[in-house]
C-alpha cells in the first residue's frame, strides 16, 4: 500500500460508533470534541455519572483511561488521576464493567486509552471479545508502536474494534504511513513532543503534521496533548476533525473530588470548550 | 593468543538481536510514537559508530587511560581456602574510575552523544553509580547533565548524590511510586519525550527500547573479553561457573557475553532476593515474574494479576528494579544462563566475609554475586569460579553501618 500505487493509507474501515461519529460530523459540517478521563478516578462507581456529564456538555467521544502503574507518556495531572483510580481498586475488568454501564444508557463512542501491559496481562483476544461485548468501540495503547502491534491489531479488528495509533511531530514520513495504515476510526496526532498536560498555546508543530498526514490518508484526524482552552479548540477546529482534551478534565475532577457540583462543573466546562468550535467558523 | 576451544559441535549461541531489537520474543521497541523516530536515529548512529575504527580507537584509549582498563583478574586465595572448594577468581570492575563497571557504558554513550551533536545528557540512577559515571563523562566532555533519582534512593545513597553534584550534574529527586529506579527511569523518559531535539538519554542498564539493551551490552562486553583472556592465561582453561548480580543486568551481560559460545561454562545471574518471597519484598524476576512490557521493552517483569508493575525491595538500590533485561530473559529461556537470588542478609554476610578475608569491600549489588559463589563453593572442589565484582562498597558504607551495628560500637 504505497501512495505511488494510488492507494491512500487507512484502507481498512470498521463500522463502529467511532466511524459513525466522524461520518455524522462530516455530514453536519461539525467538529468533534473528544474527552479523556481516567476510569475509576476518583472511584469506579463515579465514572458513569462523570461520562454522562461530559456527554451532556457536548463531548462526542469518550476516551476511558485504564490506569497503569508506570504511565511514561503522561504528565503529573493524569499520573495523579491514575494513582487515585488504582488506589480505589480500578482494574481493566472494572473498567469494562464501567463501560457496559455507560453503554446501557448512552450511544457515545468509547475508546479505551491505556498502556500495553495491563492489556497483555488480561489477554489480547480476551480483551477484544470482552470489550466488544461491553460496548467499547476501539482502543489506543500509547506504548504499542505500530511495529510491535500486529497481534493486537489482529485481535481488535477480529472483534470489529478500532485501533487508533498516535502520530507525532517527530514521526518520519515512513512512520506516518505506518500509523495511517494501521489506524482505523481516526488517527490521533500528538500536538507536541512531551507528555500529556495543559499548555498555554498550541504548538507550531501541529500545522505541518496535519499537512503531512492529509497527504497520506483520508482518515479523520484528531489532535491532542496540551489542549485545555476554548481558544485552542477554536484554532484546531480549523485544521482537524476533532480535538482531544484530557488533563484539563482530570484537573477539574481532582479539584472537586468531594464537591457535589463536580458533574455540573464538568458539563459546563465541556460546553465552554465545545463553544470554541463556534469561533472556528 | 586465545586458544580455539571445542564448541562441542553446537552452533554458536545467537547473541545479536533481530532488526527490531528482539532477543527471541524479548526486547523490541515499546515507546510512545514521539520517541520512535529518535530511537531509530539512535540505532543508526550507534551502528555507524560501532563500525567506525576511529570511534572504537577513541573509546579504547579512554577506557585505558581514563577509566583504568584492563581491570585485574584476582585470585581470591584466602576466600577459596576458607570455603574449601572452588578456586574463586574476582573480576575487579570495582577498581575502575568512579567505582563500578558503569563507566564503560557511559564513556561509549557520551562519545556517541557528542558524535550526534547532542549537548544535554539525561540519565536515571538507582544506586547512584550510573549517575556518578554519567556526571563524570559529562564533566569530561563538557556536556550538560541532569540525573533523575528516586527520593528513597537519594536517601540511601547520599554520598553518590553529593558526588554527582560535585561533578556538576543536576540531581532531580523523583517522588512517584516507590521512589526508586523504576520511577527515575519513567521520569527520565518523560524528560526525553519532551526535550527530544537536543537531549541524549544515557540509559544505564541493558534495559529499555532497542537499541539500548544491545548497545549497553556492547559497551560492557569488554569485561568478559578481558576476563576470558585473563583466566586462560592464569589457569590454562576456562572457568566452570561465572557469577554476576542482575538488576537490569548490564554487568552480568557484560561478563557473560564473551563466554556465550563456551557452552561448558555455566552462567549464573544473581537477582535480589530481598527480605522474603512475597511480591513487593524482593526484586527476583524469576520468583513470580511474568513476561510484560515496561519502559520500552518486553521481558520478565514483576507485576500483579492486573498487569500493574509491582513494587520491589532490595537492600541494594542498584538491583531494586521490576524488570530483567531482555537478553537475560532470552538466555534464561534458552537455558544458557540460570538465574537465582540472594537475600539481603546473604548479601550483607558475603560483603562482610569478602571484606575480612580479602580486604575488598564490594558494592551491595556485587555482594549478591559473591553470596551465591560463597554458597556454591564448598561443594565445588577443583572447579574454577569467576565472580564479577562489579562495584566497590564505598557508596554503601552507611547501609553497612546500619545493618552491621555490632561493628559500630566503640
Amino acid at each position: 500500500m504505497t501512495r505511488n500505487g494510488g492507494t491512500r493509507e487507512g484502507g481498512t474501515r470498521i463500522a463502529t460508533r467511532i466511524s459513525g461519529l466522524f461520518e455524522r460530523l462530516k455530514r453536519d459540517a461539525r467538529k468533534g470534541l473528544i474527552a479523556y478521563i481516567t476510569a475509576g478516578d476518583p472511584a469506579p462507581d463515579r465514572t458513569p455519572a462523570l461520562v454522562e456529564a461530559l456527554v451532556r456538555g457536548g463531548a462526542d467521544l469518550i476516551e476511558l483511561g485504564v490506569p497503569f502503574s508506570d504511565p511514561i507518556a503522561d504528565g503529573p495531572v493524569i499520573q495523579r488521576g491514575g494513582e487515585r483510580a488504582l488506589k480505589a481498586g480500578t482494574t481493566l475488568t472494572k473498567v469494562l464493567e464501567i463501560a457496559a454501564e455507560i453503554r446501557s444508557r448512552s450511544e457515545v463512542p468509547l475508546l479505551l486509552f491505556t498502556y500495553l501491559n495491563p492489556v497483555m496481562r488480561y489477554g489480547l483476544e480476551r480483551l477484544a471479545k470482552d470489550a466488544a461485548r461491553c460496548g467499547i468501540d476501539g482502543c489506543l495503547l500509547t506504548d504499542a508502536s505500530v511495529e510491535e502491534a500486529h497481534e493486537y491489531i489482529g485481535a481488535m479488528h477480529a472483534q470489529g474494534l478500532d485501533t487508533v495509533f498516535l502520530a507525532a511531530p517527530t514521526s518520519t514520513e515512513r512512520r506516518l504511513k505506518l500509523v495511517a495504515q494501521y489506524s482505523t476510526g481516526f488517527a490521533y496526532l500528538v500536538s507536541r513532543t512531551g507528555v500529556t498536560g495543559e499548555r498555554d498555546s498550541i504548538s507550531d508543530a501541529v500545522a505541518p503534521l496535519v499537512r503531512a498526514m492529509r497527504a497520506i490518508t483520508d482518515l479523520p484526524l484528531a489532535v491532542g496533548f496540551g489542549i485545555s482552552k476554548p481558544e485552542h479548540v477554536a484554532e484546531l477546529g480549523r485544521q482537524v476533525e476533532a480535538v482531544v482534551v484530557g488533563s484539563a478534565f482530570v484537573r477539574l475532577i481532582e479539584k472537586n473530588l468531594d464537591n457535589p457540583s463536580l458533574e455540573i462543573q464538568l458539563e459546563a466546562f465541556t460546553r465552554e470548550l465545545k463553544h470554541g468550535f463556534g469561533a472556528s467558523a | 593468543m586465545t586458544p580455539q576451544l571445542d564448541q562441542g559441535g553446537q552452533p554458536p549461541m545467537a547473541s545479536q538481536p533481530d532488526s527490531g531489537g528482539h532477543f527471541g520474543p524479548y526486547g523490541g521497541r515499546y515507546v510512545p510514537e514521539v520517541l520512535m523516530a529518535p530511537v531509530e536515529e539512535l540505532e543508526a548512529a550507534y551502528l555507524a559508530a560501532r563500525d567506525d575504527p576511529a570511534f572504537q580507537a577513541e573509546l579504547a584509549s579512554l577506557l585505558h587511560t581514563y577509566a583504568g582498563r584492563p581491570t585485574p583478574l584476582y585470585f581470591a586465595k584466602r576466600l577459596s581456602e576458607k570455603l574449601g572448594g572452588a578456586r574463586i577468581w574476582l573480576k575487579r570492575e570495582d577498581l575502575l574510575h568512579t567505582g563500578a563497571h558503569k563507566i564503560n557504558n557511559c564513556l561509549g554513550q557520551a562519545l556517541l552523544a557528542r558524535r550526534m551533536g547532542k549537548r544535554r545528557i539525561i540519565a536515571e540512577t538507582g544506586a547512584g553509580q550510573h549517575g556518578v559515571a554519567t556526571a563524570t563523562v559529562c564533566a569530561l566532555f563538557g556536556l550538560d547533565c541532569v540525573v533523575y533519582m528516586g527520593e528513597e534512593d537519594m536517601r540511601r545513597q547520599r554520598l553518590n548524590v553529593f558526588r554527582m553534584r560535585l561533578l556538576g550534574a543536576k540531581v532531580v529527586g523523583v517522588s512517584n511510586g516507590s521512589c526508586t529506579l523504576k520511577d527515575a527511569i519513567s521520569e527520565a523518559m518523560r524528560d526525553w519525550v519532551t526535550n527530544v531535539g537536543d537531549t541524549y538519554y544515557l540509559l544505564g542498564s541493558a534495559l529499555g527500547s532497542h537499541p539500548y539493551p544491545m548497545m549497553v551490552r556492547d559497551f560492557h562486553k569488554v569485561i568478559g573479553e578481558e576476563a576470558r583472556r585473563q583466566i586462560l592465561e592464569a589457569e590454562g582453561r576456562l572457568p566452570d561457573t561465572i557469577f554476576a548480580c542482575v538488576g537490569g543486568g548490564s554487568n552480568a551481560i557484560g561478563i557473560f557475553h564473551a563466554f556465550l559460545p563456551d557452552r561448558a561454562v555455566e552462567l549464573v545471574g544473581v537477582e535480589a532476593g530481598g527480605r522474603g518471597d512475597s511480591l513487593g519484598d524482593h526484586a527476583a524476576r524469576y520468583r513470580g515474574g511474568a513476561p510484560g512490557v515496561l519502559q520500552g521493552a518486553y521481558s520478565f517483569v514483576l507485576q500483579d494479576e492486573h498487569g500493574q508493575i509491582a513494587l520491589t525491595h532490595s537492600v541494594s538500590a542498584g538491583l531494586d528494579y521490576a524488570m530483567i533485561g531482555p537478553e537475560h530473559a532470552w538466555l534464561h529461556d534458552q537455558r544458557r544462563a540460570e538465574y537465582t537470588a540472594a537475600s539481603d542478609d546473604e548479601a550483607l554476610d558475603a560483603a562482610r566475609l569478602l571484606s575480612r578475608v580479602e580486604g575488598i569491600i564490594p558494592a551491595l549489588e556485587s555482594a549478591h554475586a559473591v553470596a551465591e559463589a560463597v554458597k556454591c563453593a564448598p561443594a565445588a572442589k577443583d572447579r574454577i569460579f569467576l565472580v564479577n565484582v562489579s562495584g566497590r562498597g564505598d557508596k554503601d558504607i552507611d547501609i553497612y553501618r546500619e545493618n552491621l551495628k555490632e561493628l559500630d560500637e566503640s
